[in-house]
């Protein structure tokens, strides 16, 4: 299982109920179910990832997190968790609204736009960066709503947000985020995680 | 129907209120099982049939000689496993074949009840159903399952008896008939009450058969169970053993021919009184009103976990529609999972060899077995 999903876990307390927003094929939810005896539920767009966590036993929803949030009650879930699919969205702030709104905590994870193997990739190369956690090309790339991790804490703490955990991940290492740092972690970080929560 | 004095039956000598007022008693319901109940009766599986389905649901159906109606499904090895499972399925009471229908004698009369039948509506089939636990000594079933009217039975059934099934499948269906769906119905009916051989539902009695009509509701009906692209794709403008048009009004298509054939080998196995009382049941069922306009109450009482799927092509029973079930039983926390399956096989995926649906009804109920 990646790093990042190993973080996320420890950010989850046992025995809540979580939601997974976008939980592919459930590798993360397997692994909360069965490590934490987390009641989980996940929402996942494509039919085929839902098809192969009805396999595992998972209990998910084929639906859109843009459309499909809407159903679940106010503070319905302790965690709701977003995994490196903010930027994938038309709308991202009425995401996190939702998120926020459905769930008591939110963990949200960014592939960073300010890590500086992208910038560097830009500024030498002239054309739209292309990482590891940044595969496709400017015309296919369903990141529509590309941000870095000073983009996202910035949006927080302009908004009644707080931050509760900010997490810079980089070579398989978590280091804190705070405002001192950010400018540094903004370079050096290729995902950035935090554990959000209404104000 | 022959051998229809054969089929496997309990009498109900429990007095069931219907819907409609009337109670009645010492009552048949014709059932057929498949598989071994354990032990610890911990595997049994509640099948509902659809509109113009039975009990048998699988192997060769002994009346038809044709293979059972979810036979794709249902089996040894199926995605319903028979060599795991005990599958349990009960012809609908209003049914034709063995349970309280319309063709029942009026031991009063000896006569054909006919129309004087008692209109019936799912949560009545579903009661009437629920005796076959007792008579199994069954306390809880492993899951209830069925597709189209027999996903409403399954709705209907977790909200009479929230905690008598572990896990609950309505697959193609609708919390509440929708405008069209009772349109449909409804041209059926007409078509069936328009051939002068129904006589006011007495035909039996008087040694008659609406046949034309029977089938003609049957071939407007089918057409709703397939797609546009289905059809199109499997007919298209494909001419019925002939060159060329032949201006006049045979079966020059192959559309219609087919069709033609469905509504005739229809009026073969099933009766047209039947047809009249099953419609008007699935037009009466709208669980979201027995609810006061909030579905999720009928199944708040409810532990049970739900899987609801959908096909793409379903127009009859569109994604929506499911998915309203889905949003019904998320706004109070269910363990709900759903999924559409991609088919352009129509509303009658759910019947026919559909192999993603199948894997995924497959796993879902292993899986949901596994952590009893």
């Amino acid at each position: 299982m990646k790093q990042e999903f190993k973080i996320i876990a420890d950010l989850v307390e046992k025995n809540v109920r979580v939601l997974d927003v976008g939980c592919g094929d459930g590798v993360l939810m397997e692994f909360l179910k069965n490590n934490k005896k987390i009641d989980i539920r996940g929402i996942e767009i494509s039919k085929k990832n839902v098809q192969k966590c009805i396999g595992k036993g998972l209990t998910v929803i084929e639906g859109d997190a843009e459309k499909d949030l809407i159903q679940f009650p106010n503070s319905s879930f302790d965690f709701v968790i977003l995994s490196q699919t903010l930027q994938a969205f038309l709308n991202p702030e009425a995401v996190i609204n939702e998120l926020l709104r459905v769930g008591k905590k939110a963990i949200v994870t960014v592939p960073n736009f300010g890590f500086w193997k992208v910038r560097l990739h830009l500024l030498i190369k002239g054309t739209m960066p292309i990482t590891k956690n940044l595969p496709d090309e400017w015309h296919n790339t369903p990141n529509i709503h590309m941000c870095t991790i000073k983009d996202f804490f910035n949006f927080c703490n302009d908004r009644q947000i707080k931050l509760y955990k900010s997490l810079a991940l980089h070579n398989e290492k978590t280091s804190p985020i705070n405002n001192l740092n950010l400018n540094v972690k903004n370079l050096s970080a290729e995902l950035g995680i935090f554990l959000i929560e209404n104000k | 129907m022959n051998n229809i004095d054969n089929i496997k039956k309990i009498i109900v000598n429990k007095a069931l209120k219907l819907d409609c007022g009337k109670i009645i008693n010492n009552f048949p319901v014709a059932y057929e099982t498949y598989g071994v109940l354990n032990e610890k009766k911990d595997n049994a599986i509640l099948v509902f049939h659809a509109l113009t389905g039975d009990q048998f649901v699988s192997g060769i159906n002994p009346i038809t000689k044709k293979d059972g109606w979810w036979s794709y499904a249902v089996g040894p090895e199926k995605a319903i496993d028979t060599n795991k499972y005990f599958v349990i399925c009960a012809n609908v009471i209003g049914g034709c074949m063995g349970s309280y229908g319309p063709s029942e004698i009026d031991k009063t009369t000896n006569k054909i009840l006919g129309t004087n039948f008692p209109v019936i509506t799912i949560n009545d089939m579903v009661n009437a159903q629920y005796n076959l636990l007792d008579f199994f000594k069954i306390d809880k079933l492993f899951c209830v399952a069925g597709g189209s009217m027999g996903g409403m039975q399954v709705l209907q059934f977790v909200s009479n008896f929230p905690n008598k099934a572990k896990i609950a499948i309505p697959i193609a269906c609708t919390a509440s008939h929708s405008a069209q769906n009772i349109a449909f119905n409804e041209l059926g009916r007409q078509s069936i009450m328009a051939d002068a051989k129904w006589v006011n539902g007495n035909y039996s009695n008087e040694k008659l058969n609406p046949d034309k009509g029977l089938s003609v509701a049957r071939m407007a009906a089918h057409i709703t169970y397939l797609s546009k692209n289905g059809l199109q794709e499997k007919f298209g403008r494909k001419l019925q053993e002939r060159d060329d048009l032949k201006f006049g009004f045979d079966a020059d298509f192959q559309i219609e021919s087919y069709l033609r054939y469905q509504g005739s080998v229809f009026v073969d196995r099933f009766d047209a009184n039947s047809y009249l009382y099953i419609t008007r049941a699935m037009d009466y069922f709208d669980l979201i009103k027995q609810h006061n306009g909030n579905l999720s109450r009928a199944f708040i009482q409810s532990k049970t976990k739900f899987f609801v799927i959908s096909f793409t092509s379903d127009w009859l029973y569109p994604t929506s529609e499911n998915k309203d079930i889905v949003i019904a039983l998320n706004a109070i926390g269910a363990d709900v999972g759903f999924v559409e399956i991609e088919s352009d096989k129509g509303h009658d995926s759910f019947l026919l060899d559909v192999p993603e649906f199948l894997e995924t009804l497959r796993n879902y109920i292993n899986t949901s077995y596994l952590k009893n």
